[in-house]
């Protein structure tokens, strides 16, 4: 897949000293969805701010399909679609001029059928007539991906998208944005929510402390940093794991009554089978096993933590 | 040249003026009025005629300025300063616009305003006074470039403003003043010497006389002067608005 983004060392300093970014190196490909990871104040923002144009950045450069973001930003811009993380809209203009606004502000001539399909896609073609101050907040949030898409872009920012919106609210928008990406549209959005990642990203992009720690395709991700864990319900409550077990590094629930075994699944060997032979020889019967695997948001909290 | 952004823009801001249509028409048509009736008939019918002309009809361009500077001054800066206020110049900064492009759009809609309300006072003025324009062409001169060289300096305060506050501080602070004391309302011959000269250190009166003088032929200044301050103070703003784009001053972080 060809790089449609190419970010190379990319830093912000603020005027206060704050460096929000530190050496971003980051290729984005044509097509995919790629989901930003990381904590408040890992840089997220001040770096799909700087790609859009809102923040100069200290140092590097940044080019989109080829296009320097500063040298050609008309180019770039253009092909570019944001959507902020405020609720920041007009009030007192009608949901349809808004978009034809920003239509015509990204140097499109008008097309009231493409502002039709996009208020119909969003769902809002019923109160396209309505004042933005009317509506609630989860249709100013609409509102505010509708703008993004009136000038047709191939790149769309989305800055936290589903910050404060109801569950329901939110899988309407990873409906929207997988509908989005099917069309053909790159995406690039940040989140707190590691389970949106999960479910919408084809890779994941993890930021802290205004750097880069992983970028990875998202089942890569998981199966490479993720633990499988092995628990063992016995059928006796256990005191103490025998000596003959230590090289399992077992735990032992408080109750007694569990064997947790970590494992890497990558391993070629994991080593269940010549624990299921020693727990025999060592006389503990268990009535029930299980497997888990840890999830994006075990592996995040991991990675920034080692970040850190 | 992104025409199409220069055009979303200006829309956008005469859409504003058009959503107030009763109060932008109709408040300058009553303080008009209402400066006719003080000025005009209560105290001016006691004031002789300034270089034969009334003194309502004297006033009139003076009037028509007043209003024509602090409009454009508040339309530019309220139309830059909302959407810094509201988070919405996020747009703004991310489109394929020039800075040219976003003064063209918002300056350019803040004097047509200023220039439509000239009119109108003017032709509420007729009402009241008989007026004539001996150089129409100079009358409009003066006025477009007043209308673009004030919503200029509107925009810069709007960019400069952190507050609603300091929007209001330089438009109620130091416009307002300087078109009282510019002129507007009395020839500077009728202040004492030392006020005279003072006077000539207000750009303002530059501006009213000119304006004055493509009205009735009288001026406090010279015709050139009134064209060279107003081409000056035209250049300052544009270079002000250049200087906080390249910077970023109050936009970009």
């Amino acid at each position: 897949m060809r790089t449609l983004i190419s970010i190379s060392d990319l830093s912000k300093t603020y005027s206060g000293g704050f460096q929000a970014l530190k050496g971003i190196n980051l290729d984005i490909r044509d097509g995919e969805i790629l989901a930003l990871l990381g904590p408040n104040g890992a840089g997220k923002t001040t770096l799909i701010s700087i790609i859009c144009g809102l923040i100069n950045a200290s140092t590097g450069s940044v080019t989109v399909d080829g296009y320097d973001i500063v040298d050609d930003y008309r180019m770039t811009r253009s092909k570019i679609g944001l959507v902020p993380q405020e609720l920041t809209t007009d009030s007192f203009e009608s949901v349809k001029d808004t978009l034809a606004f920003s239509r015509g502000l990204f140097g499109k001539k008008p097309d009231p059928g493409h502002i039709e399909k996009v208020l119909k896609d969003m769902s809002l073609w019923d109160k396209r007539d309505n004042k933005i101050m009317e509506l609630s907040g989860g249709m100013k949030r609409r509102v505010l991906i509708a703008k993004a898409l009136a000038h047709e872009p191939e790149i769309l920012f989305l800055d936290e998208p589903t910050a404060g919106v109801d569950v329901e609210l939110r899988k309407d928008m990873w409906h929207h944005i997988n509908a989005l990406r099917e069309s053909g549209v790159t995406i690039i959005l940040t989140t707190h929510y590691i389970e949106e990642a999960e479910e919408i990203a084809d890779r994941v992009g993890v930021i802290s402390h205004g750097k880069i720690i992983i970028v990875e395709e998202k089942t890569e991700l998981m199966q490479k940093l993720g633990k499988k864990q092995l628990t063992l319900e016995l059928q006796h409550e256990l005191a103490d794991v025998p000596d003959t077990l230590n090289a399992y590094k077992l735990e032992l629930s408080d109750d007694g009554l569990r064997l947790i075994y970590t494992y890497d699944s990558q391993e070629e060997r994991t080593g269940i089978a010549g624990l299921l032979s020693d727990l025999h020889d060592a006389s503990i019967k268990f009535k029930d096993l299980h497997t888990t695997q840890s999830s994006l948001e075990d592996i995040f909290v991991t990675l920034v933590r080692e970040g850190q | 040249m992104n025409f199409h952004a220069v055009k979303a823009i200006y829309l956008f801001e005469m859409a504003r003026t058009i959503r107030t249509l009763f109060q932008s028409v109709v408040s300058p048509v009553i303080s008009t009025s209402l400066y006719f009736v003080v000025f005009g008939s209560a105290i001016g019918s006691r004031i002789t005629e300034i270089d034969g002309i009334s003194y309502g009809s004297f006033i009139v361009p003076g009037l028509i300025m007043l209003s024509i500077l602090t409009q454009s001054v508040a339309n530019a800066s309220f139309g830059i300063y909302f959407p810094k206020y509201s988070g919405t110049i996020y747009e703004l900064l991310s489109a394929p616009v020039s800075y040219f492009e976003i003064i063209l759009g918002y300056v350019g809609a803040a004097a047509t305003k200023s220039i439509i309300l000239g009119l109108i006072i003017l032709s509420t003025a007729g009402l009241f006074v008989p007026i004539q324009i001996a150089h129409p062409l100079w009358m409009l001169i003066f006025l477009v470039l007043t209308a673009v060289t004030f919503s200029l300096f509107g925009f810069i305060i709007g960019i400069w403003a952190n507050s609603f506050e300091q929007l209001q501080i330089i438009p109620l602070l130091v416009v307002t003043p300087l078109v009282f004391l510019g002129g507007s309302f009395y020839s500077i011959d009728m202040l004492p010497p030392l006020w005279q000269k003072i006077t000539l250190f207000n750009p303002v009166l530059y501006l009213v006389s000119g304006f004055r003088w493509s009205f009735y032929e009288i001026a406090d200044v010279s015709v050139a002067w009134s064209l060279t301050m107003i081409t000056v103070f035209l250049g300052v703003c544009m270079f002000t608005v250049w200087w906080i784009f390249k910077t970023g001053y109050q936009v970009k972080k």
